[in-house]
């Protein structure tokens, strides 16, 4: 089978970069996108190069930064701006391939093996007129990898920033790629770089070169894995986007959402406000979605220790339903932790997973604990009917109005679903 | 000696027209004083950024007066322009 021509583009600094370029006087200072100090979301977004150069960290706390960086400015982020650049990226994408598989707001796979024949430009000829347009239509700068499988473009769009295109052949790849350390390679993070360098394994070439005696011992299956991706053996497809959907065509495995808190939870009330928006916030995309769930989980973040403790329980029946979701979330999070101010916690997050159909036939059961469902259903589909006229704070449940916090917060609407893992199907 | 100068985003109010396809042709733009300056021709329309003052759209290089100018759609629906901010005349 022949060689595909996969491209990687990244979007360099994304949401710091969008602001310096729709505001010019923020150009030639250090820019950092904070979240809100006062909503206790106050880290560091993105950051420009100039930001980072002084030592500035993405997901660092703004106090640190800076601290770093004196003379910071900070700006807080424009999603809707972010989105809309997003958008435009993709469709200046669009004309070179119909096989585009977006990674985040700042990042997407192309698939452009076809598009020689059709355009007459090689993929790197490609990779420079896409980086060209992007600067001339929007502003902003990309890196730009290219490869024939997806791990290796996005290694030549990381090797290489800002505004650069790489391309990694197989006459190259073990002087470029080979030589890197293995924490460049994707989906290798610290606690992998730590087991592989215990093993004498720095580099890619090494991982490439692993036994599979040590993969199997040090890393199980994930190891051989890795070491595919190293031998530039990936034939992950790049995955069409759906427009209508806004989402690339993949199976949506569960539906979750958590947030952090204004201020500690340290009361049930409080507690309970949290997770009814958030479960009503699951339900509600689950029934745009026409899915139901089996199963239920709830993770608390603990304010002293920042650490998360989760539980989940399997439902009798599949459900969309509210407050099904929302009593056994609540239900979950009671036996999970004392909710009083002696453990007070800093984030909830609720999700329903093991889903099937909405419209798959449902086995009804004797010891139905919610014998209401009908009614129950009928009054989602009002509220969601509502909702989607008035917007979604016009109908909030009751026990959400007994915290301020959980009454000001849109759950749905303030949701982002970050990238889903490459390895999801 | 010419002082030094700046841009900065000028919102304006346009006429355009519109053909049966969508496509939009600027007609005339008038400035924040009242003045009425009629486009005499539309030489190019193309997306792109600017740089000088941020944003992005699709941006018509018009002749106005005899003199060429830039003249920006938005993606919000506003036409803008680069207006020239002169510095003090005789500035280092």
């Amino acid at each position: 089978m022949p060689d595909r021509d996969v491209l990687h583009s990244d979007i360099n600094c994304c949401y710091a970069q969008i602001e310096c370029q729709a505001r010019p006087e923020l150009r030639g200072k250090p820019v950092v996108v904070g979240g809100d100090e006062e909503a206790r979301h106050g880290i560091v977004l993105a950051k420009n190069l100039i930001a980072k150069r002084a030592g500035v960290k993405t997901a660092m706390a703004l106090w640190e930064a800076r601290k770093a960086c004196p003379g910071l400015v900070v700006v807080p982020p424009d999603y809707r701006l972010y989105m809309d650049v997003s958008r435009r990226a993709r469709e200046i994408y669009y004309d070179y391939t119909d096989r585009v598989e977006p990674f985040g707001p700042d990042e997407a796979w192309l698939d452009v093996t076809g598009t020689r024949r059709c355009l007459g430009l090689s993929p790197a000829e490609i990779a420079r007129e896409v980086s060209e347009r992007m600067v001339a239509e929007l502003g902003i700068s990309v890196s730009v990898g290219v490869s024939w499988n997806k791990i290796f473009a996005k290694f030549g769009s990381d090797y290489k920033k800002p505004d650069a295109v790489t391309v990694i052949t197989r006459e190259n790849y073990r002087e470029v790629v080979w030589q890197a350390p293995v924490r460049d390679l994707l989906y290798v993070g610290p606690a992998t770089e730590r087991k592989l360098h215990s093993s004498g394994i720095d580099t890619i070439g090494q991982l490439a070169c692993a036994s599979d005696e040590l993969l199997r011992n040090r890393l199980g299956k994930m190891g051989f894995v890795l070491r595919g991706f190293a031998r530039g053996q990936d034939a992950t497809e790049v995955k069409p986007y759906d427009r209508d959907a806004a989402d690339v065509m993949r199976e949506i495995k569960s539906y979750g959402n958590g947030l952090t808190a204004p201020r500690d939870i340290c009361d049930p009330q409080s507690a309970k406000a949290y997770v009814w928006m958030l479960a009503e916030s699951v339900a509600q995309r689950m029934r745009e979605g026409r899915a139901r769930a089996r199963t239920v989980s709830v993770g608390a973040r603990a304010a002293d220790d920042l650490c998360t403790r989760s539980r989940q329980c399997k439902l009798p029946v599949a459900t969309d339903v509210t407050l099904e979701v929302a009593r056994a979330a609540w239900g979950l999070l009671r036996e999970l932790e004392p909710l009083d101010a002696s453990h007070p916690l800093r984030g909830i997050h609720v999700r329903a997973s093991d889903l099937e159909p909405a419209d798959a036939d449902l086995q009804a059961s004797l010891f139905d604990p919610l014998p209401r469902r009908t009614e129950m259903r009928e009054l989602d589909a009002s509220v969601d009917d509502l909702r989607r006229r008035y917007g979604n704070k016009c109908v909030v449940w009751g026990a959400q109005l007994v915290d301020e916090g959980a009454a000001s917060v849109d759950a749905k609407a303030d949701n982002t679903v970050h990238p889903v893992s490459f390895f999801h199907s | 000696m010419h002082g030094i100068e700046s841009r900065k985003k000028t919102y304006v109010e346009a006429v355009v027209d519109i053909d049966p396809d969508g496509r939009q042709r600027p007609l005339a733009i008038y400035w924040g004083d009242g003045r009425c300056f009629v486009v005499d021709r539309v030489l190019e329309s193309r997306r792109a950024a600017s740089m000088k003052v941020g944003g992005h759209g699709i941006r018509y290089t018009v002749e106005i007066c005899g003199r060429t100018k830039h003249l920006w759609h938005s993606d919000d629906g506003r036409w803008y322009v680069e207006e020239i901010v002169p510095g003090n005349a005789g500035a280092l």
